[in-house]
C-alpha cells in the first residue's frame, strides 16, 4: 500500500494550500479529526493559559487594579468554561478519536460523517462563545464575556443579575459543543462494542479503550443532563420561565442538582483518559505488562457507576439534610477506592521493571506524583465538616488544579510525546522534553501549591482582589511567581511540537517497543489503517508477536 | 481591639474547635498514605531504573490475588473510619435545632454587603435593623438565619464556624459561640457578582454588657439634629432615601441602614475605614472606593457633599 501511495505522489503534481485545507475540512477521517481535535483544544489551551495568566497579574498584590471586578470575573468564567469544555474535552476526545480504531484493530469509526459533524459542532460552539466578547453587549450595553462562573449558578444567571447576553452565549456556546460530545461518545460506544479485531475480546482491550467506553458511557448520561438544564436557563432568561427563579417560586439549588449531576461525571471524563494513557505508557516503558488488568477494568466501570452518585459533594454548604451530606460523604469516599487500586497498580506495574525514563515516562511519573495530591485534598474535601471551611477556598482551586493539571495536563504531555511519532512518523526532541517536564513541574507546583495555603488562610476563590493583612500576599505573590515559569515550560513542548515536525528522527512503527496494535502498522498510519485487519491473541498481541516462546496467550 | 486571624487553624468557637482537631485527624491520616504512596514511586524510580548492563525483558508479573485484595480492603477501612468520623462531627456541627440559650439573628446577604435583624420582642418595632457589622455577647452562643435578598451568598469567618450559603427562598442556619473578646474577619465564600470581594464580614465581640449597651443604643431613634437640615432635604430629595433606610426618615431597604451609621468602623462592607473624609469621598464617587458597586455618583456639588455629610455625621 505505501508503494501505491508513493506511485500516485510521483506522478500528481503536489497539491496546493487551498486543496490541502479543503481536504481537512472534508475529512471524515478519524485520524484527521483526532489531530483536528487536538490541535484546537491546545489553541483553546494556550487561550485559557493567557486568561488565567491575566488572574494571577491581578491577583500579584493586594488591591491591584489591573483588571476591573467584572473584568476579572469575565476572565475565570471564560478560564474555567473553556478549560472543561473546549480544551480538556476535545482534545481526550481528539486523543480517543485518533487511537480507539488504531488500538481496537478497525478501519475507522464506526460513523465516520456523524464523527466530522460532532467536531465542527464542538469547532462553532467554542467560536460561538468566544464570540460574546464582540455579542454579549446586546441591546443592554450591559455584557461582554459571560462573567457568572463556569457552573454559573442561578439566580446569577437570571435576567435579573446578568444583563445582556453573554449568559445566553454561555448557554448556546456549550450547548452546542455538548451536542458535539454526545455524538462522539455515541461513535466511540458503537466502535468499541462492535468494530474490534478478530480475537480482541473485551477483556484483551487495551485499557485506553476500556476508560474510552467508560468515558462513553458517562457522556451520554451526563451531558443531557446539562443540556436539558441549560434549555432551561434558556427559557428562565427569553420567554419568562422560573425553573431557578426564587422569587417567583423557582428553585436555585434544582440547578445546583442537575449542573453538578452533569459536572461531577465530567471530572471523571477529563480523568479517566488520562488515567488510560498512563495505563499504556507505565507498563511499557517499565517493560513489564500491566499490573491487575482485571481489577483495573473492574476499577474503571467501578467509578463510572460511582461518579453518578457523588454530585452533592459540591453542595455540602448549600444547606442540605445533615443525612443527605453524610451520604454523599460516603459515595465521595467510596470513589477514592478504585482511584487507589489504580494508583496502586501502575505502582506494581513499575515495581520490578527496568524503566526506562524518557520524556513519556517522566510525564506519567509526575503525573503519579502529583495526582496523589490531588486525590487526597479531595479526601479531605469529602469530610463535610472541613469542607465547611474549605469550600469555595483558594484550597479548593488547589485540589482541583491538581487533579486538573497534574493529572489530566501532564498525562496530556505524556500522550503527546508518546504517540507524536506515530501521528507524525517522527520523533519529538528528548532533550527539550526532559527540560520541559522539570520546568512543568516546578513551574505547577509554586502556582498550585501556595493556594492550599491561602485557602486555609480564609481567602475565597472567585475574588478580584483581596485585602492586606490577612496573611494572603506571600502565597499570592508565589503562585504569581510560577507563571512564567510554566509559560516557558508550555512554550517548550509547543515549540518542541513544531520543531519535530520537520526536523525529528524518523520514528519507524514502532519506537518505544510497545505492545498494542497501533504500533504494527506505518508511522503516519495510512488512510485505512492497515493493510490486512490484524487478529488479537492478548491484551498484548504485539508481545506475542515479539516473544513467540512466552506469549500473553499463555497466561489468560 | 485585638484582631482574631481569620485562619481555620486559629479558632475561637466550638464549631470550628471541633472541625480543627477533626482536621489535623484527617490531615494527618492523609499525610501518611502520602508518604506511603510517594515513598513508594521515588523507591521504584530509583530502584527499577534501568541499568546499561541489564538485558531483555524484566519478569513479566500479570498480578496478584492477595496483594490486591489488600489494597482494596485497607483503603475501604480507612474510609470507612474517615466516614465516622464525619458522621460524628456532622452531627455537632450541622444542628437543625438552636443551641441552648441561643440568641438569634437574622443574617440577609445583598449585592454586596451585609444585613443583620437582632429580634427581641422587648424592643420597639421588635427588632434592630443594622448593617455589616455584627455585634455578639462573648460566650454566648449565637443561631444565625441566614437569607438571601437576591442571588447566593455565603457567610464565612472561619475562626468562628465553617461557612454556610446564603440561597434565596431557603433558608439555613449556622451557630458559633465567639469565646474571645474581639474582631473576627471574614468575607462572603460564594461568587455573587461584581463585588464578591468587596463583601468582608466583621464580628465584633464584647462582654455582655458592653453588648446590651450598645444594642440599645441602636434601637434608639435617629438622631435629628437641626443644624444639618440642609443635608438632610438633599437626602430625602436625592436618590439616597429611596435605597436606605433612617428609622423615622426613610424606608429604603435595597441598601444598608443608616440610622447609627456613625457607630460603625468601616464602610463600603468593610473596605474602607469610617471616616469623615472617607465618608464623603465614598458619597462622591462611591466606584472609586468599590468599583462596579451598586450605588451610583450622584454628581453632588462640593457644598451639597459637604451639607450631606455633615447630616450622615450626626447619625451616631
Amino acid at each position: 500500500m505505501t508503494s501505491l501511495h508513493a506511485n500516485t505522489s510521483a506522478h500528481a503534481s503536489p497539491p496546493g494550500v487551498m486543496e490541502r485545507l479543503h481536504g481537512w475540512a472534508i475529512t471524515v477521517d478519524h485520524k484527521r479529526l483526532g489531530v483536528m481535535y487536538i490541535l484546537a483544544g491546545l489553541i483553546f489551551f494556550v487561550i485559557g493559559g493567557l486568561e488565567a495568566t491575566m488572574m494571577r497579574i491581578q491577583l500579584l498584590k493586594p488591591l491591584n487594579d489591573v483588571l476591573t471586578p467584572q473584568g476579572f470575573n469575565q476572565m475565570f468564567t471564560m478560564h474555567g468554561t473553556t478549560m472543561v469544555f473546549l480544551v480538556g474535552m476535545p482534545v481526550l476526545l481528539g486523543f480517543g478519536n485518533y487511537l480507539v480504531p488504531l488500538m481496537v484493530g478497525a478501519r475507522d469509526m464506526a460513523f465516520p460523517r456523524l464523527n466530522a459533524f460532532g467536531f465542527w459542532l464542538f469547532v462553532f460552539g467554542g467560536l460561538l462563545l468566544y464570540f460574546s466578547w464582540i455579542g454579549g453587549d446586546g441591546l443592554y450595553g450591559a455584557g461582554g464575556a459571560p462573567d457568572v462562573g463556569w457552573f454559573a449558578y442561578s439566580p446569577l444567571t437570571s435576567k435579573t443579575f446578568s444583563r445582556g447576553n453573554s449568559t445566553d452565549y454561555w448557554i448556546l456556546g456549550i450547548m452546542v459543543s455538548g451536542f458535539g460530545s454526545m455524538t462522539t461518545a455515541i461513535n466511540f460506544a458503537a466502535t468499541i462494542l462492535c468494530m474490534r479485531c478478530p480475537g480482541m475480546t473485551l477483556m484483551r482491550m487495551p485499557l485506553l479503550v476500556w476508560m474510552m467506553l467508560v468515558v462513553a458511557a458517562l457522556v451520554i448520561m451526563a451531558i443531557p443532563v446539562l443540556t436539558a438544564a441549560q434549555a432551561m436557563l434558556l427559557l428562565d432568561r427569553t420567554l419568562g420561565a422560573h425553573f431557578f427563579d426564587p422569587q417567583q417560586q423557582g428553585s436555585a439549588i434544582l440547578w445546583q442538582h442537575l449542573f453538578w449531576f452533569f459536572g461531577h461525571p465530567e471530572v471523571y471524563i477529563l480523568i479517566l483518559p488520562p488515567f488510560g494513557f498512563v495505563s499504556e505508557i507505565v507498563p511499557v516503558f517499565s517493560r513489564k505488562v500491566i499490573f491487575g488488568y482485571a481489577l483495573m477494568v473492574a476499577a474503571t466501570v467501578g467509578i463510572g457507576f460511582i461518579s453518578l452518585g457523588v454530585w452533592a459533594h459540591h453542595m455540602f454548604v448549600v444547606g442540605l439534610p445533615p443525612w443527605l451530606n453524610a451520604l454523599f460523604a460516603a459515595s465521595t469516599f467510596l470513589i477514592s477506592v478504585p482511584t487507589g487500586i489504580k494508583i496502586f497498580n501502575w505502582l506494581g506495574t513499575m515495581w520490578g521493571g527496568r524503566i526506562r525514563f524518557q520524556t513519556p515516562m517522566l510525564f506519567c511519573a509526575g503525573f503519579l506524583g502529583m495526582f496523589v495530591i490531588g486525590g487526597l485534598t479531595g479526601i479531605m474535601l469529602a469530610v463535610v465538616p472541613f469542607t465547611h471551611q474549605l469550600s469555595d477556598s483558594y484550597f479548593v482551586v488547589g485540589h482541583f488544579h491538581y487533579v486538573l493539571f497534574g493529572g489530566t495536563v501532564f498525562a496530556i504531555f505524556a500522550a503527546i510525546f508518546y504517540w507524536y511519532p506515530k501521528v507524525t512518523g517522527r520523533m519529538m526532541n528528548e532533550r527539550m522534553g526532559v527540560w520541559a517536564f522539570w520546568i512543568l513541574l516546578l513551574g505547577f507546583n509554586l502556582v498550585f501549591l501556595p493556594m492550599h495555603f491561602s485557602g486555609m488562610l480564609g481567602m475565597p476563590r472567585r475574588i478580584y482582589t483581596y485585602q492586606p493583612g490577612r496573611g494572603f500576599e506571600l502565597w499570592n505573590l508565589i503562585s504569581t511567581i510560577g507563571v512564567p515559569v510554566q509559560i516557558v515550560g508550555v512554550a517548550l513542548v509547543v515549540w518542541n511540537m513544531i520543531r519535530s515536525y520537520t526536523k525529528g528522527a524518523i520514528a519507524g512503527n514502532d519506537p518505544w517497543d510497545a505492545w498494542t496494535l497501533e504500533w504494527s502498522t506505518t508511522s503516519p498510519p495510512p488512510e485505512h489503517n492497515f493493510d490486512r485487519i490484524p487478529t488479537c491473541t492478548s491484551a498484548r498481541p504485539l508481545w506475542d508477536v515479539k516473544n513467540p516462546n512466552d506469549p500473553d496467550c499463555n497466561y489468560e | 481591639m485585638p484582631v482574631i486571624n481569620p485562619a481555620i487553624f486559629d479558632t475561637a468557637s466550638p464549631p470550628a474547635h471541633q472541625i480543627e482537631s477533626m482536621a489535623w485527624l484527617v490531615m494527618g491520616i492523609c499525610a501518611g498514605i502520602f508518604v506511603v504512596v510517594e515513598g513508594i514511586l521515588v523507591y521504584s524510580i530509583v530502584k527499577f531504573r534501568r541499568r546499561k548492563a541489564e538485558q531483555g525483558e524484566p519478569v513479566q508479573l500479570y498480578g496478584s490475588n492477595p496483594i490486591e485484595l489488600a489494597w482494596t480492603v485497607v483503603p475501604l477501612l480507612i474510609v470507612f473510619t474517615l466516614g465516622l468520623v464525619t458522621i460524628r462531627v456532622i452531627r455537632d456541627v450541622e444542628r437543625t435545632e438552636p443551641p441552648e440559650g441561643a440568641m438569634e439573628v437574622v443574617a440577609i446577604g445583598h449585592q454586596w454587603w451585609w444585613e443583620y435583624r437582632y429580634l427581641d420582642p422587648s424592643l420597639p418595632g421588635g427588632q434592630v435593623v443594622i448593617a455589616n457589622e455584627l455585634h455578639v455577647p462573648v460566650n454566648k452562643p449565637v443561631w444565625l438565619r441566614l437569607e438571601s435578598a437576591d442571588v447566593i451568598h455565603s457567610w464565612w469567618v472561619p475562626a468562628l464556624s465553617g461557612k454556610i450559603d446564603l440561597v434565596p427562598n431557603h433558608t439555613n442556619h449556622l451557630w458559633f459561640v465567639a469565646e474571645k473578646q474581639g474582631l473576627y474577619l471574614g468575607q462572603c465564600a460564594e461568587y455573587c457578582g461584581n463585588q464578591h470581594a468587596g463583601m468582608l464580614l466583621r464580628v465584633v465581640a464584647t462582654p455582655q454588657e458592653q453588648f446590651d449597651a450598645w444594642l440599645a443604643s441602636q434601637a434608639a431613634p435617629a438622631v435629628d439634629d437641626q443644624s444639618v437640615a440642609l443635608g438632610k432635604s438633599i437626602f430625602m430629595e436625592l436618590a439616597c432615601s429611596t435605597c436606605h433606610a433612617v428609622q423615622g426618615v426613610s424606608d429604603g431597604a435595597f441598601a444598608p441602614d443608616l440610622t447609627h451609621l456613625m457607630s460603625r468602623d468601616t464602610i463600603a462592607s468593610g473596605m474602607v475605614p469610617l471616616t469623615r473624609d472617607n465618608l464623603r469621598a465614598w458619597l462622591d464617587d462611591p466606584q472609586s472606593l468599590k468599583p462596579q458597586c451598586n450605588m451610583p455618583s450622584l454628581k453632588l456639588s462640593d457644598s451639597e457633599l459637604d451639607a450631606v455629610t455633615d447630616y450622615l455625621c450626626t447619625l451616631k
